[in-house]
């Protein structure tokens, strides 16, 4: 047990002494989840606003009024048909038009309820959302208020369309897609490459010549990694969380574990990898070209799986980072229990014993 | 306590022959050492002899076990030096120490006697980072952790290469303690002149052993008398030398050129003393000498 603890202080001592591992391990991470959050949460602030005003009257305009005063928007132009919609999007600056109908407050006052139109320009998914909450948010407001001195259930019902992109993929589909991104490269990319390390420095030469046990060595190195992935991931939580607002409703336990169970995927995938090639260049160059692309594209985040060929369905189904993708929205967003996705954490579960047995059967005793 | 019987191992799917049916005992409490020019094999013998290699044939044995099948009792046993320098660079050297120690299940205090003579050179260094040592301190600190498990056998590959003369020395100061410990030492070296310092050596080249003996014998076996010349022009003397039908080797050995007749008598040598002045060498030297082991090691290649 001495020797373990030794060991694993030694890969403690590498990596805390070497700043592009820590660059890499921290850094990287912070860097990613940052650029993808952001670029895809634009601060929705003066957006340019069309408003279709075929009510024209006090209930319309006064909802209008309440969008002016607001900081997100600014009245680019108030137009009378609809017509001029398309042609306002298509001339662009225009993310999202408000249509009133004819009759809107004939509407509300004899049967309660009026209905307003809003079509926002979904090409850009995140901002169409946001813009969209910000107006309905602006309505319910207004609906309160009128309610607030009377006993008639008043009811204005925005009704949203999506122009473009009506499937609507956002930020919420893009924190769980990072955060599998994240951890599979950091681990795969870590534990390939400072086990390499050993062998092209020559260390590896002198560890095998003593009487420790190989499985040891790996064991010892992926213990230090795996903490430290631990600790990125918190990371990685805390900025979507608070940064992104990304919201958190399930189990932070489950969180961990589902995610302790990727982390160990990825560090036996990096082990498989350190055990077919020599040098670390190869290592890093087989962990990126390997992982970053099918991450990227088969997880889901980015294209839908469903739309893609059967062909490429079917691989999908070996990314590790698809079945973690899927658990993670189950616990952030959708708030579920293990119940949920036990089918899932199985599969992950497999992978990761059959990665372990592999490469534990290629690890090498000798030099060749 | 290091048997080898008819080795033979191959690179490349069997296209490069590293090490050709080789066979030799290495005693208890020898110091033993494997001379050769680069690429002659002595890493292949390491590697097999420590396990990190499999023989395409043949088979060795260390302290009696097997190198196949005993792997495991051989590397408790052993200890190795690489070739190549081959600690963690970003650790101290006292981080590298005590790691190997763990390693072999031991502690720097249990075998202090054994490594105290040579870690005392390096103690004042102690917090700096392997990396950050000279040739000669990473040689060191390389053998102090070879040495922490006390092994029985203790293989060094190319000690000394890339080492100042003087850390040189003082490394085969520090093996000869060694041995006096009790301990077999297996070394390779390129260099002919640390040759002398062993007690049996293996000249090797090309994979084949060449001669294994006493440094003694083999030089005493030299069949023939070698004589060292000199002159003001040495590059012109080495040519006209070569030239000379009297000459049977001519070879350069720092301000020297060893010679051998093809018929050793006076009359060649006056002969050649009379052909020298002709071509304008001033101040010839011409004596003779005993024969080093960089003169066998050349007899026997060219042979």
């Amino acid at each position: 047990m001495n020797q373990f603890f030794t060991f694993v202080r030694k890969e403690f001592y590498h990596v805390f002494r070497d700043g592009k591992t820590m660059l890499m391990l921290f850094g990287m991470p912070i860097a990613q989840i940052l650029l993808f959050g952001f670029a895809l949460t634009n601060e929705v602030k003066n957006t340019k606003i069309v408003i279709c005003d075929y009510a024209n009257d006090i209930s319309s305009q006064q909802i209008i009024n309440k969008i002016e005063i607001s900081n997100n928007f600014e009245i680019q132009k108030i137009i009378l048909s609809h017509k001029q919609i398309e042609d306002a999007f298509k001339e662009g600056n225009i993310k999202i038009v408000i249509v009133f109908p004819a009759n809107f407050i004939n509407d509300l006052l004899q049967f309660n309820t009026a209905q307003i139109q809003i079509i926002a320009d979904a090409s850009d998914p995140n901002t169409a959302t946001t813009l969209t909450n910000y107006v309905s948010s602006i309505i319910a407001i207004y609906q309160q208020g009128l309610i607030k001195n009377t006993t008639i259930p008043y009811q204005i019902i925005p009704e949203i369309r999506m122009m473009y992109n009506p499937e609507l993929k956002g930020v919420t589909n893009f924190v769980p897609g990072v955060m599998a991104l994240v951890l599979m490269l950091v681990c795969v990319l870590m534990t390939s490459v400072s086990i390499v390390r050993e062998k092209e420095r020559g260390t590896m030469e002198v560890l095998l010549v003593s009487p420790f046990n190989p499985f040891l060595v790996i064991i010892s190195k992926a213990v230090p990694y795996f903490l430290l992935s631990l600790v990125n991931l918190s990371v990685i939580l805390l900025l979507s969380v608070l940064l992104l607002e990304m919201p958190l409703n399930g189990s932070i336990l489950l969180l961990y574990v589902e995610s302790s169970i990727l982390i160990l995927t990825a560090l036996s995938l990096g082990l498989l990898i350190s055990n077919v090639t020599d040098s670390q260049q190869s290592a890093m160059l087989i962990s990126l070209m390997g992982m970053l692309l099918p991450t990227m594209i088969f997880t889901g985040f980015m294209f839908p799986i469903e739309n893609m060929p059967l062909p490429l369905q079917i691989i999908s189904n070996v990314v590790p980072s698809r079945w973690y993708y899927i658990i993670v929205k189950s616990i952030m967003i959708k708030g579920l229990g293990f119940g949920a996705i036990w089918k899932e954490t199985l599969i992950l579960s497999g992978m990761t014993v059959f990665l372990l047995v592999v490469s534990f059967k290629k690890f090498k005793i000798r030099l060749e | 306590m290091v048997t080898i019987s008819n080795i033979t191992k191959t690179y490349n799917k069997r296209t490069t022959l590293a090490v050709d049916d080789i066979s030799f005992t290495v005693n208890e409490g020898e110091l033993f050492g494997l001379i050769g020019p680069d690429g002659a094999g002595k890493t292949s013998i390491f590697r097999m002899l420590t396990t990190l290699l499999l023989p395409d044939k043949g088979t060795a044995f260390v302290n009696g076990f097997d190198i196949v099948k005993d792997y495991r009792s051989i590397r408790n046993c052993v200890g190795y030096m690489p070739g190549k320098f081959s600690l963690y660079q970003d650790l101290t050297v006292e981080e590298n120490l005590n790691f190997f120690a763990t390693v072999f299940d031991t502690t720097i205090k249990e075998n202090y006697d054994l490594v105290k003579d040579i870690y005392i050179q390096i103690e004042p260094f102690k917090t700096r980072r392997a990396g950050k040592l000279s040739g000669g301190m990473k040689q060191k600190l390389a053998l102090c952790c070879a040495l922490i498990h006390k092994p029985t056998v203790l293989f060094l590959d190319e000690p000394t290469t890339g080492v100042d003369a003087v850390s040189r020395k003082e490394f085969w100061e520090m093996l000869k303690r060694l041995k006096q410990q009790g301990i077999t030492i297996l070394v390779s070296t390129p260099y002919m002149d640390e040759a002398m310092l062993c007690e049996r050596i293996a000249l090797i080249q090309t994979g084949k052993i060449l001669s294994i003996n006493t440094p003694e014998i083999i030089t005493r076996q030299y069949p023939e008398n070698i004589y060292a010349v000199k002159s003001n022009s040495m590059s012109k003397l080495l040519y006209n030398l070569r030239e000379s039908e009297l000459i049977d080797s001519c070879n350069t050995f720092g301000e020297f050129h060893h010679i051998t007749f093809k018929n050793d008598n006076e009359f060649s040598q006056s002969t050649l003393l009379e052909f020298l002045r002709l071509n304008n060498h001033q101040s010839i030297v011409l004596k003779p000498i005993q024969p080093t082991i960089e003169d066998c090691f050349i007899r026997l290649m060219n042979k």
